[in-house]
């Protein structure tokens, strides 16, 4: 008899290892309540220079910590270091995104109970990203007015994909000539509803809007646990 | 490029689903969301690479595209999205964020030789 092909259902996601480990962590960060944050962007946007100010403002009040993705260097864990937040490396060699399982691994000897906000710094890359979930409360996309308004439409599965989008360096948006109002009605045009904030991690101008939006998050993350 | 990683994870997890149902593997049937982030042409070059030395050597990577379907909240229906820079509704413009399908990086089938039932 000849050989027929046939069709066997599988029905698999491709990325159920990461998931399951992505889910895993999910459920740990929400046992510990420390709340999650991590950061897309391309390279050069100021992911290193915003989170440095963030991390660097929170600490009198709140207890922060960093993981921070490179392909070779560790020059970004020790920027970060300067604000004296716990802060450690994950270098990816030639891998172009984090993936849970390098969360989970770096996180080891850390007691995330001892946390409240814990932030993930991804590989500069606005594409390869998107497709890993790393267990975070919140992915946050940053574009710097240097880049142009119309990386949203350039890139438009990773900033469907963002809960809040963060547009830095506005203190060079007149030598630019940046539109804020081309790239919020980009931003919206590709993921409807999401938050903006506009401001300069250099000058701290707009950072105040965005430390208060991430402490509201983290207390009804916390609020909605216990419920 | 993370489409070499995805193809290894695909070529892994055929070859863990045929070992399991003792098969050899002729295809490996994809759906590929248009929003999954992963780029059809480059995925395709990648699977004959990852699948080389292994049991799925010489098999062919089938790839479904899945288009985009939003919910629209005025229409209070499923519309495919004309084009994923702008998620509004086609038919009446409302900004749309609900997701049906597009985001899908699934396995859905192994295509296999099936012989005479008496041979083994």
């Amino acid at each position: 008899m000849r050989p027929e092909p046939r069709l066997i259902e599988v029905r698999k996601n491709v990325l159920r290892q990461n998931d399951v480990v992505a889910r895993a962590l999910r459920d740990r960060f929400r046992a510990a309540g420390v709340f999650v944050v991590s950061l897309v962007s391309s390279p050069g946007s100021g992911k290193t220079a915003f989170l440095e100010r963030i991390l660097t403002l929170l600490r009198p009040d709140y207890r922060v910590a960093a993981l921070v993705g490179d392909l070779a260097t560790e020059n970004d864990a020790a920027r970060l270091g300067r604000s004296l937040a716990p802060v450690k490396q994950i270098t990816t060699g030639t891998l172009c995104h984090l993936e849970a399982m390098m969360v989970q691994a770096a996180l080891n000897g850390w007691d995330l109970n001892q946390l409240d906000f814990l932030f993930i710094e991804n590989v500069g890359n606005l594409v390869c990203p998107s497709s890993y979930d790393l267990g975070e409360d919140l992915r946050l996309v940053l574009i710097s007015v240097t880049e142009g308004e119309d990386k949203p439409l350039k890139y438009p599965t990773i900033f469907n994909s963002a809960d809040v989008a963060v547009v830095t360096k506005v203190d060079l948006a007149t030598a630019v000539e940046f539109s804020w109002e081309t790239a919020y009605n980009n931003i919206q045009a590709v993921r409807p509803g999401m938050p903006v904030f506009k401001l300069s991690a250099k000058t701290g101008d707009g950072m105040d809007d965005y430390l208060r939006f991430l402490v509201t998050q983290l207390v009804e993350s916390r609020q909605a646990a216990i419920v | 490029m993370h489409e070499l990683s995805i193809a290894m994870s695909i070529v892994e997890l055929a070859e863990e689903e045929a070992e399991r149902r003792g098969v050899q593997v002729d295809a490996v049937h994809l759906k590929l969301g248009e929003l999954s982030g992963v780029v059809k042409e480059a995925l395709l070059s990648c699977y004959e690479m990852a699948s080389e030395n292994s049991s799925l050597q010489g098999s062919r990577l089938v790839i479904e595209v899945v288009p985009v379907v939003i919910f629209c909240p005025s229409c209070r229906a499923e519309r495919p999205l004309s084009t994923v820079q702008l998620f509004c509704c086609p038919e009446c413009g409302t900004p749309c964020s609900e997701i049906v399908q597009g985001k899908e990086l699934e396995v859905v089938a192994l295509e296999i030789q099936e012989c005479a039932p008496n041979r083994v």
